[in-house]
């Protein structure tokens, strides 16, 4: 009787499932509970995985939780690479799909920012811009194109995503109110944080990350956000060292 | 077959043990904190930040093993090209003492499953490990060590014997072997043999490290004990036995220390790397 990788892995994910013919003690009897040992590894790891890649949401739902839902999503979704610092990519489609969560509406958000806090510890180094760079004048300034670290990110949430992480993760931050929180992760050196931005601030990124100018994208940030406060992104992106690189294309004079 | 020019392993033959961040500041301070220092590959293939920044500064004090546990040496499938060349990327930048991986599977249909799951021996299995190994080490560009496995249960196909079935896919490809005594010792309590009798079948020549962890105890379904390999506490007794019978026939080898779950502070790992040392210690001249 040869056992197949295919039957193998089947009754692994399968705690229903009976044990594969084929497999023995050492006298030949079927292997019953010693088969239990892998299926318990492979379970109780991925669990723990998942654990520590979601530390916000398995406080917020509880640990008995978190383990319940790690169990149904890691047999719907087996890593699909051996580099589990990155497993748990369609956890929160997984979340928002699940129908006795709907309530938490704002689950989805809190993994995808988890999810992005590891792909930034993990992210490319790179070397911020020097504190000077954009010391220039005001009207110097507008030209200026930036780039930014690998390690920066932006998420856009409908909900107060940042307060959210923050009352969860500090101990006697504030509690969240209601309201729409755009995020911004920088890694100044190795440690990724989430920063709240200013309202406007994910366009004026996705603007300036498209290529525009400093000046041009405020112009069309201002449009839908007349509020939208360039000074202080600015000031998170420096502080954050997320500005890698500043190019000014000075007028001609 | 590997060109003998590639089989460059210089771990020295004194204790290591398995790199752990925490133990990070720790293992810095010390004059003489270890001989060297085993990473999991795997943890160490993103782009950057402060795994492979620590990575790099250890490398400059450190002969570093690499063992990858990702690479499903023993699936059935092919092996997985990306998997393939971050290790050919991580091997060519770290130039490490000694790289090894395990003779187990863990891939199947592109789902990894992240546990040493069992193959049976074969002359079919055989030959498909053999092509992998193959392919491993003309793409990585040196010598692999293969490591034995810790079993929970036999398979009835199997017609080789474990040591025969190392000692053959060294022969054909040329691979060093990694010597787990715990496993042994595992495998030996679960399957009912002596692991003397498996260390004298086994090829101690082309033994190029060891390793050592500990196990948790349960019971099969008939009341029998049944060791799981859980690297969680220290080495227990009849393993260090084990570990002189080894080094008593093998002389001198480079001896691991393996702790990944439950990994506590870094005095407990050294009293275990000082007891390898002693092992070493006694080795009859």
């Amino acid at each position: 009787m040869s056992v197949s990788q295919t039957t193998f892995r089947a009754a692994l994910l399968d705690p229903s499932a009976v044990v594969p013919e084929g497999l023995w003690d050492a006298e030949e009897r079927p292997a019953g509970r010693r088969f239990s040992v892998y299926r318990n590894n492979v379970a109780v790891s991925l669990t723990e995985a998942m654990h520590q890649a979601f530390p916000v949401i398995a406080k917020l739902l509880g640990p008995q939780n978190m383990d319940g839902l790690s169990g149904l999503f890691l047999r719907k979704h087996p890593p699909s690479s051996p580099l589990m610092m990155f497993y748990g990519e369609e956890f929160p489609a997984f979340l928002a799909g699940m129908e006795q969560l709907s309530h938490l509406g704002y689950l989805a958000d809190v993994a995808h920012l988890e999810l992005a806090l590891r792909r930034s510890y993990h992210a490319a180094d790179s070397q911020a811009a020097p504190p000077d760079a954009l010391a220039v004048p005001p009207e110097e300034i507008v030209l200026a194109k930036l780039e930014f670290a690998p390690s920066m990110t932006v998420l856009r949430s409908e909900w107060p995503l940042y307060s959210i992480w923050r009352f969860n993760s500090e101990d006697g931050a504030p509690k969240p109110a209601p309201g729409a929180e755009d995020v911004l992760i920088t890694r100044p050196e190795f440690d990724p944080a989430p920063h709240l931005l200013p309202k406007g601030g994910a366009d004026w990124i996705a603007q300036v990350q498209a290529g525009l100018t400093i000046g041009e994208a405020f112009e069309k940030t201002s449009v839908d956000f007349p509020e939208f406060d360039l000074g202080a992104t600015l000031a998170l992106l420096l502080q954050g060292g997320a500005i890698t690189s500043v190019t000014i294309e000075r007028l001609a004079t | 077959m590997l060109d003998s020019s590639l089989r460059s392993n210089r771990l020295p033959a004194v204790p290591g043990v398995g790199y752990k961040p925490q133990h990070y500041d720790q293992i810095l301070e010390h004059a003489h904190p270890v001989g060297w220092l085993e990473i999991h590959a795997e943890n160490y293939m993103g782009d950057g930040g402060r795994p492979l920044a620590q990575l790099r500064h250890l490398s400059e004090r450190f002969p570093i093993s690499v063992h990858g546990v990702g690479l499903s040496i023993g699936g059935e499938g092919p092996l997985d090209a990306d998997h393939l060349a971050r290790l050919k990327h991580l091997v060519g930048w770290l130039n490490p003492a000694s790289f090894s991986e395990h003779l187990a599977w863990s891939t199947h249909d592109s789902h990894f499953l992240n546990d040493l799951l069992p193959l049976p021996y074969t002359d079919e299995t055989l030959a498909s490990v053999c092509a992998h190994i193959d392919q491993v080490q003309d793409t990585v560009g040196r010598q692999m060590l293969l490591e034995n496995p810790s079993s929970y249960l036999a398979f009835e196909e199997s017609t080789w014997s474990e040591p025969e079935f190392l000692r053959e896919i060294a022969r054909r490809t040329g691979c060093g072997l990694l010597l787990d005594v715990n496993n042994v010792f595992v495998s030996a309590t679960n399957l009912d043999f002596s692991p003397q009798s498996y260390i004298d079948a086994y090829p101690l020549d082309n033994v190029h490290e060891i390793h050592l962890g500990g196990h948790d105890e349960d019971e099969d379904d008939h009341g029998r004990p049944l060791l799981i390999d859980s690297h969680g506490c220290e080495v227990v007794d009849p393993v260090w036995a084990l570990l002189d019978y080894v080094l008593e026939r093998s002389g001198p080898k480079p001896v691991l220390i393996e702790w990944d779950t439950d990994v506590p502070d870094w005095h407990v790992l050294r009293a275990e790397a000082d007891r390898a040392q002693a092992a070493l210690d006694r080795i009859p001249a």
